[in-house]
């Protein structure tokens, strides 16, 4: 008999309440439990990234926590990145403009690590931003568009 | 790649902690997470109570006293390495751990968890072999003091009981103006390392007063490099000797890395230490 | 990155006249990117149905064994459980177990099509053997947990070359013995050139190159409907129109029965064109249960369940006259094919065609032997067998140089096809039989631009100066040319439907190199210039009958051929009916926006008016008496493949005290024909690098001699990250083809090819004072202490 616990949480700035198995990963409760697809699962083993999110601000790869580890917690996805349907976020902009995305599908977890890392390093040198994205695995990109959009709009940001 | 179904436990106080592991069967420890969720996802543990730790807010200090750095066992690496207190008084500590994994591993991985793992390559093992450190351990019976060259019984293997916890560790830390160096070498940026060299002097201006190499990775253990130093004038040439002194360590050989190999690139990684030791130590 | 440099070349312009934009040789925005940067990519885990289930595969963890028996009870226990299928459960719906997928050759010594669950011999690990259906994931895990299994474990071969040995154990007990297949590629009288060579030299090679890890795994959802008996299934694939066809054969239903969609997909690289076990299982699946039913593979399973490459033992003599001009070649080459055929022998195939393509070779004659051992089968990963090949030839040409104090860069020179012989036929065919003719290109000034670059004639007093403190570096060269545009066809329909709207339907698949885009470029090139009044969906075998899909960097070639060919068609009748409901000649028209417009007036029809105009109405003619509807479907023919090339120049510097290779700077002029998309065709380039960079130094799939994996996850697998990958020039020279209207040349493999070569020939050169040879790729930090470590006596 699977053992499920009630936890609740803030995910993008919106309440839930739900019932969760408590060996559900958090990158399962995201993905399946509120259907927000767009944290995704690249190898349950904490190194590729794809499955990186923010909860409380700091970027963690979701396949490592357990969702009742989320109880109580405020969790950022992509989905919550983005202002409004009609604007991107600078970030999302730059990797637009710089094609630091193909297939797009460790994108999110690029993005979500890249919110954190320039909010404590506004102003990073190359090599800051290819250590900071080093946990991050790409397989079509090469990096180099991925840099480029940070080094964009990292340059565009003034104190 | 799903966890294995499991009992939860979520204590919030250290004593609700001690009274589950004196009291449930097959029980683990889930600190950070990471070493232990991909042992779960991949069912290579399949334990049946997990006992989660992160809601004990009483273990994540870091605390400085006289000639002393100690820090609770759920401190996360991520707040070692922001710590100005860890910088100033224990720098070996703050360079090892921006060695460890990535940003997201020392948002959730913590130090206790990383010295209960014992993982050959772990930065945080090294150091605290190379400091001697001390292991607060706690059990419904009462607390002990495990010295740290005592703490590993094998592989990955603490010598901790199943109804024991680590709830802190305790590092002597060297005078103001100590030279410290820590250097790995790893396939790539957050690789675990093949093999790393953490190496603490003092030195009065002529000649190293005082050193401590320790070599990791290489071995299930840390290994502290006997090599003379001390009374001597530090060059190029004293550190080669000194690297010299990893062929009598003892290394791992495998299909991957051959133990030539590991020595070979200890060797490297204490020439590059002490290089950086020696440049930072205060000389007089 | 500095701005990449472009030499433009002379070619016919395939655009029309007069045009206000050009989209063709933009960086226009990417179709695909805003949904994807928001997270509403829709990948296969991302589809959610009313009543789906879930399954899980129960594999082998053996590389060799009987299955004797397979006792389902104590999972079917398991609340949650809906279902453990095996072999005798799916019979009844399978025409055919088996797939039969094999690219045709007269080559084949037996024939070993993988069946959807096997009998009762499993020949790799991981192997699926059973497959478990339950609410949810979590479920279907501890259920196959519990299935039980009894085994009998038989010898197993795990290395290639020790499988042709005759005492090796035999990859299938059923076998007589690990041949696959074995032919001679070859032209010319190689023996008699060999024997009047002035020089000639023979090398050993090993190459290993791996798997292919797209971030997003493989992954199937199946649904039947019950009312129509119409199975539709959604999987992560490159090739959609093989999968309907397979699964067509297998379950014996018709096309109309079948249809296949292809999702988002995070990636393919060559493993996603195969159809897999799972995929027919989960179908059989969604049949029994009559619920839709999904599975999703995890990266422990695609270590041992997707395809992979792996190794290729060669030997190789060249045969030189006095001044280092090759006269010929020869060789063996034996291969890894694992224990299924998946796709064919293509892949050996392409690496001895390589060895004849790109530089002038008389005479040449390679055996292939294809090779059975209990691992996964092999198929194309990204190069699809051309690096392997390539790099033989590049470090025999290194071979020569240095015997014959020849700089490497001038022995090319000597040897690369000139420009004033294209079209230039070689002495190879493709495996089609088609003959490998080089339809355009520079090779030398592609080499030139690249030396010039990287500053190759400077370097060797930067070098010396280097060693004399005591550090390493190197330089090295590689140069390729490759077949892209893998024919005979794609299909592409376009289409003005009566709200206006461009639709376009493909049978070319996506996967992140940006098929959507190019596709769009091309079309609305033709069709008013604006990029937001386009629809293409590609890879739904709804949507359009035929389709080849994503391989051999074909796509923007075949599919972006029949884009334009098909969007001219659509123009012109557009043009024709505009000019029947205006009035007008329709010499006087032209299209811009969403409308059909009078030159030089305010007077114009919108796209939705004409479409509506020739979309019938009871009773009226229609207008200019053309046919009904304003669409058009092009599957342009084109066979041969049209050759891109590049030259790629390393420069590294080695620590010997760890045997780490930083690559300093990384130079890479090609060319790829009429460029369609700059920034596109760069991060082509850049993705490839970091793929060849992996084969060169990181990427090594180990087994052991059983044919049990060493490498279970990305732990133990390296993927190039960020920081591993170097400052890279890219540089580009258009040599238009003729062989499409648009002048193209794919460029999806591209950046891989050379890497290994020039990145080996780099640490050789570094490593000069040592005197090391290196014969293999990839290499490890480990290889390199090793050479430069005096043996202990």
């Amino acid at each position: 008999m699977a053992e499920s616990r009630s936890i609740s949480l803030k995910v993008n700035g919106v309440s839930y309440h739900e019932d969760v198995e408590v060996r559900m990963t958090l990158a399962d409760f995201l993905r399946h439990s509120l259907e927000l697809t767009g944290t995704h699962i690249g190898c349950e083993h904490g190194v590729c990234g794809a499955c990186t999110v923010l909860v409380d601000g700091r970027s963690v790869r979701s396949c490592l926590m357990l969702a009742i580890q989320a109880n109580g917690r405020e969790v950022t996805t992509i989905e919550g990145v983005a202002p409004s349907p009609t604007e991107l976020h600078p970030i999302q902009q730059a990797l637009r403009e710089h094609h630091g995305l193909q297939c797009g599908f460790c994108t999110p977890g690029v993005v979500m690590t890249l919110l954190e890392f320039l909010k404590d390093c506004p102003n990073p040198t190359e090599e800051e931003v290819r250590v900071a994205i080093s946990g991050n695995l790409c397989r079509c990109t090469g990096y180099q568009g991925i840099v480029d959009a940070v080094l964009a709009v990292a340059g565009g940001k003034r104190a | 790649m799903k966890p294995a179904p499991f009992k939860y436990h979520d204590p919030r106080t250290l004593d609700e902690v001690l009274s589950l592991l004196g009291s449930l069967e097959d029980a683990r420890l889930l600190a950070g997470g990471q070493s232990l969720m991909p042992m779960l996802n991949m069912r290579l543990a399949q334990p049946l109570n997990i006992i989660d730790l992160n809601r004990l807010e009483e273990l994540t200090y870091i605390r400085l006293g006289d000639e002393i750095l100690e820090i609770g066992a759920m401190a996360r690496q991520r707040d070692i390495e922001f710590s100005d207190v860890v910088r100033q008084a224990f720098p070996l500590m703050y360079e090892a751990v921006r060695h460890i994994g990535h940003r997201q591993t020392r948002n959730r991985g913590t130090i206790g968890g990383s010295l209960c793992h014992l993982d050959p390559s772990a930065e945080l093992v090294c150091v605290a072999a190379a400091v001697g450190a001390t292991v607060i351990v706690a059990s419904q019976s009462g607390r002990r003091e495990i010295p740290f060259a005592k703490f590993p019984a094998g592989l990955m293997t603490p010598s901790i009981e199943s109804n024991e916890m680590v709830i802190a560790i305790r590092f002597p830390i060297w005078k103001s103006g100590h030279g410290y160096g820590f250097e790995e070498f790893a396939r790539r940026h957050g690789d675990f390392a093949l093999a790393s060299a953490a190496v603490l002097l003092e030195s009065d201006g002529h000649r190293i007063t005082r050193a401590r190499v320790t070599v990791g990775g290489i071995a299930p253990q840390p290994q502290t490099l006997l090599a003379k130093l001390e009374g001597r004038s530090a060059s190029e040439a004293l550190f080669a000797e000194a690297a010299e002194s990893c062929d009598a360590l003892e290394a791992m050989n495998d299909l991957n890395y051959t133990s030539d190999y590991r020595r070979h690139i200890a060797k490297a990684m204490v020439k590059r230490a002490l290089r950086k030791a020696y440049g930072r130590v205060s000389k007089h | 990155m500095s701005p990449p440099g472009r030499a433009k070349g002379e070619y016919q312009s395939a655009q029309r006249e007069g045009t206000p934009v050009s989209l063709i040789g933009a960086s226009v925005p990417r179709l695909e990117d805003e949904p994807l940067l928001r997270g509403k990519g829709r990948f296969i885990d991302d589809l959610h149905m009313p009543g789906m289930l879930e399954a899980a595969f129960v594999r082998s963890p053996y590389a060799h064994a009987l299955v004797l028996a397979i006792r389902k009870d104590a999972a079917l226990a398991i609340e949650g459980v809906h279902a453990v299928l095996v072999r005798d459960d799916l019979l009844p719906y399978l025409r055919n177990e088996y797939m039969v997928v094999g690219l045709p050759s007269k080559d084949y010594k037996q024939d070993l099509n993988r069946p959807a669950l096997p009998a009762d011999e499993a020949v790799h690990v991981g192997q699926p053997v059973a497959m478990v259906i339950a609410d949810n994931r979590y479920i279907a895990e501890d259920a196959a947990a519990l299935v039980e299994v009894d085994w009998g474990p038989l010898a197993a071969v795990g290395d290639c070359k020790a499988a042709l040995s005759a005492d090796a154990p035999k990859a299938h007990r059923g076998s007589p013995h690990n041949l696959l297949a074995e032919f001679i590629m070859g032209y010319g009288d190689v023996d008699a050139r060999f024997a009047a060579a002035k020089h000639v030299f023979k090398e050993q090679y090993w190459q290993h190159r791996g798997g292919s890890h797209s971030i997003e795994c493989r992954g199937t959802v199946a649904v039947h409907d019950g009312n129509d008996g119409r199975l539709t299934v959604w999987t992560s694939t490159q090739m959609p129109h093989a999968a309907q066809r397979i699964l067509c054969d297998m379950l014996g239903f018709d096309e109309n029965a079948v249809r296949v969609v292809t999702p988002d997909v995070g990636g393919g690289f060559g493993p996603k064109l195969v159809f897999y076990p799972e995929d027919v299982c989960v179908a059989i699946g969604a049949m029994i249960m009559g619920r839709p039913v999904k599975w999703i593979e995890d990266r422990l399973e695609h270590f041992v369940a997707t395809t992979q490459e792996r190794d290729q033992y060669w030997e190789a003599e060249a045969a030189v006259d006095a001044d280092g001009r090759l006269l010929a070649i020869r060789g063996e080459v034996i291969h890894d094919h694992g224990a299924y055929t998946a796709r064919g022998v293509n892949l050996p195939y392409n690496s001895a065609e390589q060895i004849a393509i790109g530089y002038e070779l008389p005479a040449y004659r390679m055996k292939v032997r294809v090779a059975l051992t209990n691992k996964v089968a092999v198929t194309p990963v990204r190069g699809a067998g051309h690096p392997q090949g390539v790099f033989v030839m590049e470090r025999l040409l290194d071979r020569i140089a240095r015997e014959l104090k020849l700089d490497r860069a001038e022995v090319r020179r000597r040897n690369l096809v000139p420009a004033n012989k294209m079209p230039y036929q070689t002495g190879v065919k493709s495996r089609g039989g088609i003959a490998i003719v080089l339809d355009s290109g520079d090779y030398p000034r592609c080499q030139e631009d690249a030396l010039v670059r990287a500053g190759w004639s400077d370097f060797p007093p930067r070098q010396a100066e280097a060693r004399k403190a005591g550090r390493y570096l190197g330089i090295g060269i590689g140069n390729f040319v490759k077949g892209t545009g893998r024919g005979p066809f794609e299909t592409v329909t376009v289409r003005i439907g009566p709200s206006g709207r461009i639709l376009v339907h493909t049978g070319a698949a996506a996967m992140g190199q940006s098929t959507k885009t190019m596709l769009a470029q091309i079309v609305c090139e033709q069709l008013g210039g604006d990029m937001t009044n386009i629809t293409v969906v590609a890879g739904d075998t709804g949507t359009v009958a035929t389709g080849m899909g994503g391989s051999n960097s074909r796509q923007a070639v075949l599919a972006g051929s029949s884009a334009h060919t098909a969007s001219v068609k659509v123009r012109n009748k557009l043009i024709k009916v505009a000019s029947h409901l205006l009035e007008v000649g329709e010499q006087d028209l032209e299209i811009e926006g969403r409308s059909v417009l009078v030159k030089g007036a305010d007077i114009k029809v919108d796209f939705a008016k004409v479409a509506g105009a020739v979309a019938g109405t009871a009773g009226y003619s229609l207008p200019g008496g053309v046919e009904p509807g304003l669409e058009a479907t092009d599957s342009v023919v084109i066979d041969s493949m049209t050759y891109a090339n590049g030259t790629a120049v390393a420069e590294v510097e080695v620590d010997i005290e760890t045997g780490a290779v930083h690559i300093v700077k990384l130079v890479f002029v090609h060319d790829c024909g009429r460029i369609l998309h700059p920034m596109i065709v760069e991060g082509q380039l850049l993705g490839g690098i970091a793929h060849g960079i992996g084969n060169a130094l990181f990427e090594w799939m180990r087994y052991d001699d059983d044919g049990q994996p060493l490498c279970g996850t990305l732990a133990d697998y390296l993927l190039v990250t960020a920081t591993e990958m170097p400052s890279i020039e890219l540089a580009h020279h258009e040599s238009p083809t003729p062989l499409n209207p648009l002048g193209i040349k794919g460029v999806g493999e591209c950046g891989v090819i050379p890497i290994a070569p020039a990145v080996i020939s780099a640490v050789e050169d570094a490593l000069a004072p040592f005197g090391a040879r290196i014969t293999r790729t990839p290499i490890t930090p480990s290889d390199i202490v090793a050479m430069v470590t005096p043996r202990k006596t």
